[in-house]
């Protein structure tokens, strides 16, 4: 290189960053990003303009470039593909070496990743489809602080999913009537109860006491049924501090799990939580508020996938993943491929997925995929079918708006459930014969005939905005 | 449906997967017991006073069955281990190598009057 020479001004992105013949190495963190260039930029330039705006590049020539070895630093586009279905956009795949990144970090990934190359001009919209995460990095994050096996150990719970429930009105409830309906959706029931994302400590409820009767309602739940039971404590809060507190005080009272919202509470608070939670025995649950505004348009964004890979690496032993069927946006094929980025060890390219990488995981533990929104008794055998059992299904509505209130809708849930998985044991096809399975469970539990009579006309059939290119 | 007609709802002692259904079969107990053999899982069998029956451990029926693929031989070890200890809670367990963890649990026993 000491022959280089400085020629100041501007010089083509692909001249630097375009490199076909590029192989990458297994240490590198692959992208792969859809490119709708501006009209008249060549999709060449389009595609090396971001690996450089995304890695070492700026818009014109420096000198300081001369004084480091650019060639090893520099982010590489070293692929690029049609977009089925859409003739404006296309692939960009781009390598950057492990270096660029510090250890551990995914908020640093994101920075660069995510960063000011989203405003780029010469770009009309950009989407982060998915990253391959190197297991070189990988082996640096924490990961889910117990996963889903020592999940199920702490829990006791075998073979199934697990039946959760968001408590409702979201908002306006005063301590100790929360208490109450926690108290009877989980003696009813149900294994988990789960704060709503936007509870965290307003004036008619105060975290504290919130903490202190849902302590109280899980004890005696427990007591009754012998069963372990848990619920979901919101320790999103507006500083690091207040959340730490709030968890501590969560582990004081000696529950199992607490909560946070890792997009509007930041990857930094979610990792730092994390790390609290390993070091302490807890379970952490995670809600996704926020991603629809990142994810759901189809071509500028972040696809949720990588999200989704992002929170596994930051940390959380449960992440939304949609449901499906039920009231909120979600492909299926899709959905199943960042439920896979979750729970699997490996996860091979899957492009009917939307999977754009082979992903290993190393020995990173699995995080359950929750299922919530708009979901009922009906949706049982669907939800069974998609999720699997390392998953909780979550009824908020389908829960407490059973006739018979919280307990009888919880009784009502869990029958239908366990007859589900039954079934499937057996060998029955539960997307055919679903309804037959539930009227027959439906014969010994007087609280699920009432939860199917209540729900039978419910549907949500929309069509997905965000669907896989094809 | 009017508030007064919806009935009460009385908390009983349950025993986790499969404590909603009825009492299961033993046809019923059988195909689950496939079901843990086709998995390639372990079945064993567990059981334990119903006193202590919260506590994460339970006393073991011999060991697992390693290799056992012959449900009917695993329905007479049930069948043994009922004779043994008629006043104790019995579950069916599969053992899952791949994941370290119980792939199955189910309580295919209770004694009288539980």
């Amino acid at each position: 290189m000491a022959n280089q020479t400085f020629n100041a001004g501007v010089q083509d992105y692909k001249l630097t960053y375009w490199t076909p013949d590029y192989t990458p190495l297994d240490t590198d963190l692959l992208a792969c990003f859809k490119v709708i260039p501006q009209a008249g930029v060549p999709r060449e330039e389009a595609a090396a303009a971001v690996a450089a705006e995304s890695s070492t590049g700026t818009w014109t020539t420096v000198w300081t470039d001369l004084l480091t070895d650019m060639e090893f630093y520099k982010g590489r586009c070293y692929r690029i593909e049609d977009v089925p279905g859409n003739k404006d956009a296309f692939y960009a795949f781009i390598a950057y070496p492990l270096d660029l990144f510090e250890e551990g970090s995914v908020v640093n990934v994101l920075t660069s990743l995510v960063g000011n190359v989203f405003g780029f001009k010469a770009v009309r919209s950009l989407r982060l489809e998915d990253i391959r995460f190197p297991v070189a990095f990988i082996k640096t994050c924490g990961g889910p602080p117990s996963g889903i096996q020592v999940e199920r150990d702490k829990l006791n719970k075998y073979g199934r999913p697990m039946l959760g429930c968001t408590i409702k009105p979201k908002l306006g409830l005063s301590a100790k009537n929360y208490g109450r309906a926690v108290y009877e959706c989980l003696r009813g029931g149900l294994d988990l109860t789960k704060d709503d994302e936007n509870i965290n400590s307003q004036p008619f409820q105060r975290w504290r006491d919130r903490f202190s009767f849902v302590a109280d309602a899980i004890n005696k739940a427990e007591a009754e049924t012998g069963e372990v039971k848990g619920h979901y404590l919101n320790v999103t809060a507006a500083t690091c501090e207040d959340m730490m507190e709030r968890a501590e005080y969560a582990k004081e009272l000696g529950v199992r799990i607490v909560m946070h919202d890792f997009l509007t509470g930041g990857f930094t608070a979610n990792t730092s939580l994390a790390n609290w939670c390993r070091k302490n025995g807890m379970l952490l649950h995670i809600h996704r508020a926020m991603h629809a505004v990142i994810d759901r348009n189809p071509n500028h964004g972040i696809h949720f996938r990588v999200l989704a890979k992002c929170l596994r690496l930051s940390g959380g032993d449960h992440l939304h993943t949609g449901t499906v069927v039920g009231k909120l946006e979600g492909d299926r094929a899709s959905t199943l491929g960042f439920v896979d980025q979750l729970r699997e060890a490996f996860v091979p390219e899957d492009r009917s997925r939307g999977v754009f990488f082979d992903q290993d995981w190393g020995s990173m533990p699995g995080v359950f995929a929750v299922a919530s929104g708009g979901i009922h008794v009906w949706h049982m055998p669907a939800l069974v079918t998609i999720f699997g059992d390392d998953s909780v299904l979550q009824f908020g509505g389908g829960t407490q708006g059973h006739p018979g209130g919280n307990a009888a809708g919880a009784a009502a849930n869990r029958v239908a459930l366990e007859a589900c998985v039954k079934a499937r044991n057996e060998g029955r096809d539960l997307e055919r014969e679903g309804g037959d399975i539930l009227r027959d469970a439906a014969r010994h539990s007087p609280e699920l005939a009432v939860a199917l009579e209540t729900w039978k006309e419910i549907k949500f059939e929309f069509d997905t905005v965000d669907k896989l290119d094809a | 449906m009017s508030v007064m007609s919806s009935g009460d709802f009385r908390t009983t002692r349950t025993y986790e997967t499969f404590s909603f259904l009825p009492p299961l079969s033993q046809d019923e107990i059988y195909d689950q017991i496939v079901y843990i053999i086709n998995q390639g899982w372990t079945p064993a069998l567990e059981h334990e006073a119903p006193e202590q029956a919260s506590e994460h451990y339970w006393g073991m029926w011999k060991l697992p069955f390693f290799g056992m693929r012959n449900p009917d031989q695993v329905l007479a070890e049930l069948e043994e281990c009922r004779r043994a200890y008629p006043d104790h809670l019995i579950r069916m367990v599969g053992y899952d190598n791949y994941t370290q963890c119980k792939g199955h649990e189910f309580v295919v026993y209770r004694p009288r009057g539980l």
